[in-house]
């Protein structure tokens, strides 16, 4: 038996640094450093420990859809222990939306061939966390979303959802879409011997005529969804800041009172 | 006036609050068509109607208990189906968001989720967004298709306003896919008997200053003085000191309270993304340098056991 893993992950602009719009409304990815979004390392993770945890052939690619720098991303997974990488990459592709990178995900994960899917909850630019569900959705396969455990055996994959009024244990069968949170167990750092490896592993580079989607389906011009302005937000005006000197939970009270929360 | 599907979060017929707040947002671009699923669906159907629903569409089944997101997309598309609205509003929790998408993806529209804001304009509802931690507020529209949106709690302010409210019962066929993913248990959230952290109009939070789970009392003990929903840092939660339920960041709850009080919290930008957007916000912290003290309306630099528990015994004596 062999068991594809697909781990899809993202490119994004490091959350430490100044974010920002370029002039057309999309993401400045010139302006920042980019990475590989912290919350697929729990996906990359998750899906290293399902092979470390298997008696099946297990093969584990990462795919990401992103510019050039992209291939970071996929280097960084490739050294945490990935067997190879998928880049799809075209000028096309510039603006597109969630509804978009759904499409192009699922079709380059239907050419690479896959039994599961790993991602991560969301990404941490955009983090509306709903790309899982759009690919499982195009796919026609069970999604096993947000979960903090996850196990694959038999065919079948099992975790568990946390929600906000019950914890949720989930069942499927293969081949299914799953999303890991950054509860599912700390991402393991490369080792020297991994950034070696990583070197000589294969990635794959694929544009949108190699998965037969049209220009138009995609990017800027393409997008389900328009942003028509972003604004940064302005400053806070500096606020009161007092020292404890055995009277700092009286003042705060006396603040409190004045804005009548007590 | 064009209608407006709204899907109902509820438990067991009880609207939730973020639920009453999308009726009020739903009215200024139509009228508002509620949607409620499963076990007590019917039950919502007053709350719903004090709230500006014309009609409230119901169905009960137990696949909605029973397997996870899918057969609530099929019941929604039927409503969608059965209503042709102008727009779908969905509460942005991680099921909303996840439902509305699939639901956006199956009849050919484009979608926005978090929204803070919802406002009619010329080509359809403009959404507000708060992005990249709150640091930009972006306006967006949807191109293609009808709009479907998600909102986040505390968007609104809840207002009532008496509408018909009618029961009517949707007819649900549940898609191949509907059963695909089983939910084989469920254990219940246990009941704190303080607020709903992302409801709450008052959220105290603690970090790696509080120093120990034991010590979280001191928190609790601020926050059932103000009546207010307890949070953490995902340092204290990694440490294992609350509940990942409770977090309060970018990969967990994003809040937005009238007032957030931070105690020993040093406001890394993945705490900041979850509580920036908060109203009123102060900060206990005994670093001058945290960067918490950079988004405070008022900061109190000192040691949160002796500022916290004199803060909460003011509030004690002052609330008699």
């Amino acid at each position: 038996m062999s068991l594809r893993i697909v781990v899809t992950v993202k490119y994004v602009p490091d959350a430490t640094g100044d974010r920002g719009f370029a002039d057309d409304l999309t993401l400045d990815r010139d302006d920042v450093d980019g990475l590989l979004s912290e919350l697929d390392e729990y996906a990359v993770e998750q899906a290293l420990q399902i092979s470390e945890n298997s008696d099946d052939d297990v093969e584990i690619t990462v795919l990401t859809v992103g510019p050039e720098d992209a291939k970071d991303a996929l280097r960084k997974a490739l050294s945490m222990g990935a067997d190879k990488a998928i880049h799809v990459e075209d000028d096309d592709l510039h603006g597109t939306d969630a509804i978009g990178t759904s499409l192009v995900l699922a079709k380059a994960i239907e050419k690479a061939g896959y039994d599961l899917v790993v991602s991560g909850m969301a990404s941490t630019d955009g983090t509306a966390g709903i790309v899982p569900a759009l690919v499982a959705e195009r796919l026609g396969v069970p999604q096993v979303t947000l979960l903090s455990e996850v196990a694959v055996a038999d065919g079948k994959v099992t975790g568990r959802r946390d929600g906000d009024t019950a914890s949720e244990q989930l069942e499927a069968s293969l081949p299914a879409v799953v999303s890991v949170t950054d509860q599912s167990g700390e991402a393991r750092y490369p080792s020297f011997k991994g950034i070696m490896a990583a070197k000589k592993k294969p990635v794959e580079a694929w544009d949108l005529s190699d998965l037969d989607i049209e220009a138009e389906e995609v990017g800027l011009e393409g997008a389900w969804t328009k942003v028509a302005s972003a604004d940064e937000r302005p400053a806070r005006t500096a606020g009161t800041i007092v020292k404890d000197e055995g009277e700092g939970g009286k003042q705060l009270a006396e603040f409190l009172a004045g804005q009548k929360f007590i | 006036m064009a209608e407006v599907l709204v899907f109902v979060d509820h438990v067991d017929g009880a609207v939730r609050k973020p639920t009453l707040e999308l009726l009020t947002l739903a009215r200024r671009i139509g009228d508002p068509v509620a949607v409620a699923l499963g076990n007590g669906a019917a039950d919502t159907a007053a709350a719903l109607a004090e709230h500006g629903a014309v009609k409230v569409l119901t169905h009960e089944a137990a696949e909605y208990a029973d397997y996870l997101v899918v057969p609530k997309v099929d019941a929604l598309q039927a409503a969608y189906d059965a209503v042709s609205p102008a727009a779908v509003l969905v509460p942005s929790s991680a099921e909303g968001k996840e439902i509305a998408a699939r639901l956006a993806l199956r009849i050919g529209s484009g979608i926005i989720t978090d929204a803070v804001d919802l406002e009619a304009g010329d080509g359809g509802p403009v959404a507000t967004q708060s992005v990249f931690a709150a640091s930009y507020t972006t306006k967006s529209t949807i191109s293609k298709g009808t709009p479907v949106i998600t909102v986040k709690p505390n968007s609104a302010a809840v207002e009532p306003a008496a509408a018909a409210g009618a029961v009517e019962a949707l007819n649900v066929s549940f898609s191949e896919q509907a059963t695909g993913t089983k939910v084989t248990s469920r254990t219940a959230r246990e009941s704190t008997g303080r607020p709903d952290l992302t409801e709450a109009a008052i959220v105290v939070s603690g970090g790696r200053g509080v120093n120990g789970a034991e010590n979280f009392s001191v928190i609790e003990a601020l926050a059932d003085s103000l009546g207010a929903a307890v949070g953490a840092s995902r340092a204290a939660v990694d440490a294992g000191w609350y509940p990942h339920s409770n977090q309060v960041g970018q990969t967990g709850k994003s809040v937005s309270p009238q007032l957030y009080i931070a105690s020993g919290i040093s406001g890394a930008i993945q705490h900041r993304a979850g509580m920036q957007t908060s109203k009123t916000i102060v900060a206990i912290n005994k670093d001058a340098e945290a960067p918490i003290f950079d988004l405070v309306d008022y900061g109190v630099v000192g040691d949160l056991f002796d500022v916290v528990p004199a803060l909460t015994e003011e509030v004690k004596t002052r609330k008699g």
